[in-house]
């Protein structure tokens, strides 16, 4: 079983064929293949998660040697993304059953964004990890346009475009490093970027490229404008899953060309390095909350939400100490169980009483109980409340912030959570605290997808009410994770 | 200074091509056009990995051909580029198609104007 790693990527392209095929014998039969390989795909996870937390696993694609041939490196942090996204394709999966786009072709795209991220989360070489950037914004693409109406279509090509920018930059970094050094294995890279020279030109340009490329990827102010459309757009359970994954994985993918391939000592070469970073961070938090704040509906809302928390995490690329990076990883996870789980609960929401705006959401308290619980167990996890993930994240990366005596920085992050605050204070008082008013305007706040479904499934209830559990069990599980995760940061480091 | 700048053309070329696509990226109004921008931007990476290749005097990468070789890396690299830009645009030019159904207009303006009515 040395060859998990490749398998890891190949069962998931197996699967989007076969759900493909399928539907050519049968409409309708994507849900079961997709089901089966999501499964089969925390299995193959787990068992990776397993080992690679003792030792890094590593697989040398067809045979060609290290630094020649592509490389699979699967070490903590990797197995962690893979692992998660494994488990959260799965969840929101079960959700999309009922909820979500039943065609064939749906599901067959969704395994092969499933792939795209498995890839980028496991691979130890830049060009692949470009080609896994691709596969995962294609099939982006085509998820966020399986919406009806040409609002999804327009979110879609506008994604569309400014990711192939983000990507094009991260191809053209590749480039620089390439003819600076001739490799491309990020190991390799390390050392050879090493004996070229941290202060060339030519270097610094390669990690401009590379970081900007994957700000854009991120959406880190003031290269987020896809996002908040891209998120509205889609239907609810496709919102769900790229904004638990997709950002996730190119903010991962931001860590290991930072630290894996540039180094820490490449940062204390180059202040302007650093800075670069720190400004993404500072930027990306304080307007993605203001923003959030200003925003009446509330994918929208939870888009922008998602801009600022991504500040966070480049806020502890910045910072490159263990604390500030285990907080990073910690947050990543938690914020994906957590974002992940509000957009399904929003979606919930929206099914079974048409809210789609904060306005909608008065006194939800007294007609969804089940909805407006979850929705805001969910936001004060985001916002920090202890014992929730959302906490133990913020903490570890404060805590770092200050560690490394970087103030304005652990100003900035200790303000975030009062910025987050601003925003979900909205509408827990709209929830809680505020009668119903008349029904909602339902004609003009439904959109016509609504219609044509059948209400709440048991799947869509559990699912949601699954994430809000896992946003607080995580909480206690956090520490304990982040001592297992010591080992791999140590050697980022 | 004259020298330089012959020797390094395609380098020269290659950063034009990249401008130019996103100048038209951005400024053109119309869906179709920004995919070609979008592309003829990803023309200009795809020469300077080309160019990165090239070893003066060099042969070809066959083993029938003496040494020195050109370095056969890029053109794979971007085999595979080219490939991933072909799928982008297919899927840009089907979401162009389906926008042009719900709006009957490829111009971002009039698009606007009329999702704004909706």
């Amino acid at each position: 079983m040395s060859s998990l790693p490749a398998l890891l990527v190949a069962l998931p392209l197996l699967g989007s064929t076969l759900a493909f095929l399928a539907g050519l014998l049968r409409r309708q039969s994507g849900w079961p293949v997709a089901l089966v390989t999501a499964a089969l795909q925390v299995v193959g996870a787990g068992v990776l998660a397993s080992r690679a937390f003792d030792s890094t696993v590593s697989y040398v694609v067809g045979g060609f040697t290290a630094p020649f041939g592509i490389e699979l490196v699967v070490d903590g942090l990797s197995a962690t993304m893979a692992l998660l996204v494994a488990v959260v394709s799965l969840a929101v999966l079960a959700y999309s059953r009922v909820a979500g786009p039943r065609s064939n072709a749906f599901y067959a795209v969704y395994l092969l964004l499933v792939a795209g991220l498995t890839g980028m989360s496991i691979t130890g070489d830049v060009f692949n990890m470009y080609v896994f950037l691709e596969i995962t914004g294609l099939a982006a693409y085509a998820l966020v346009a399986s919406g009806e109406g040409g609002r999804s279509a327009r979110a879609a090509l506008k994604y569309l475009i400014v990711g192939t920018v983000g990507a094009s930059l991260f191809l053209l970094g590749i480039g620089y490093a390439f003819v600076a050094t001739g490799t491309l294995n990020m190991a390799d890279l390390s050392t050879q970027l090493a004996a070229v020279g941290y202060t060339e030109p030519l270097v610094q340009a390669a990690f401009a490229l590379l970081v900007v490329g994957l700000f854009v990827k991120v959406a880190v102010f003031p290269l987020h404008a896809w996002q908040p459309d891209a998120y509205a757009g889609a239907p609810d359970s496709v919102s769900a899953l790229i904004s638990a994954l997709v950002s996730t994985v190119a903010a991962y993918a931001l860590i290991r060309i930072v630290f894996t391939v540039f180094t820490v000592e490449f940062l204390q070469a180059n202040p302007a390095a650093r800075s670069l970073l720190v400004a993404g961070a500072v930027v990306s938090i304080v307007f993605g909350s203001v923003l959030a704040v200003s925003q009446s509906e509330i994918k929208k809302m939870l888009a922008y939400s998602s801009v600022s928390q991504f500040g966070l995490i480049v806020g502890a690329a910045a910072v490159a100490n263990e604390t500030a990076l285990i907080g990073a990883t910690v947050h990543l996870v938690g914020h994906a169980v957590m974002k992940g789980g509000l957009f399904l609960t929003a979606g919930l929401i929206a099914t079974a009483t048409g809210a789609r705006t904060v306005d909608d959401y008065e006194g939800l308290i007294q007609r969804l109980p089940l909805g407006a619980g979850t929705f805001g167990l969910l936001a004060l996890a985001m916002v920090g409340v202890p014992p929730a993930v959302g906490f133990v994240g913020k903490w570890y990366i404060a805590l770092g912030a200050v560690e490394a005596s970087a103030w304005p920085l652990a100003v900035v992050i200790l303000l975030s959570t009062l910025l987050t605050l601003a925003y979900f204070a909205r509408i827990l008082e709209r929830m809680f605290f505020r009668d119903a008013g008349e029904e909602p305007r339902s004609p003009t706040s439904r959109t016509a997808s609504d219609a044509d479904r059948d209400g709440v499934s048991l799947g869509m209830a559990g699912v949601v009410v699954a994430a809000a559990i896992a946003a607080v069990v995580l909480g206690t599980l956090a520490f304990e994770y982040g001592q297992l995760l010591e080992p791999t940061v140590e050697a980022l480091l | 200074m004259i020298d330089l700048l012959a020797s390094r053309g395609y380098f020269l070329v290659a950063f034009l091509l990249m401008g130019v696509g996103t100048y038209m990226l951005i400024g053109s109004p119309n869906l179709i056009k920004k995919v070609i921008g979008m592309n003829v931007f990803q023309t200009g990476i795809f020469l300077f990995f080309i160019t990165s290749a090239f070893v003066e005097g060099a042969s070809p990468p066959l083993l029938s051909a003496p040494a020195p070789y050109v370095s056969p890396l890029p053109h794979v690299l971007i085999l595979t580029a080219i490939v991933v830009g072909v799928s982008l645009t297919a899927v840009a030019l089907g979401l162009i198609v389906r926008i042009y159904d719900e709006y009957g207009s490829l111009r971002e303006g009039e698009i606007r104007e009329v999702a704004a009515d909706e």
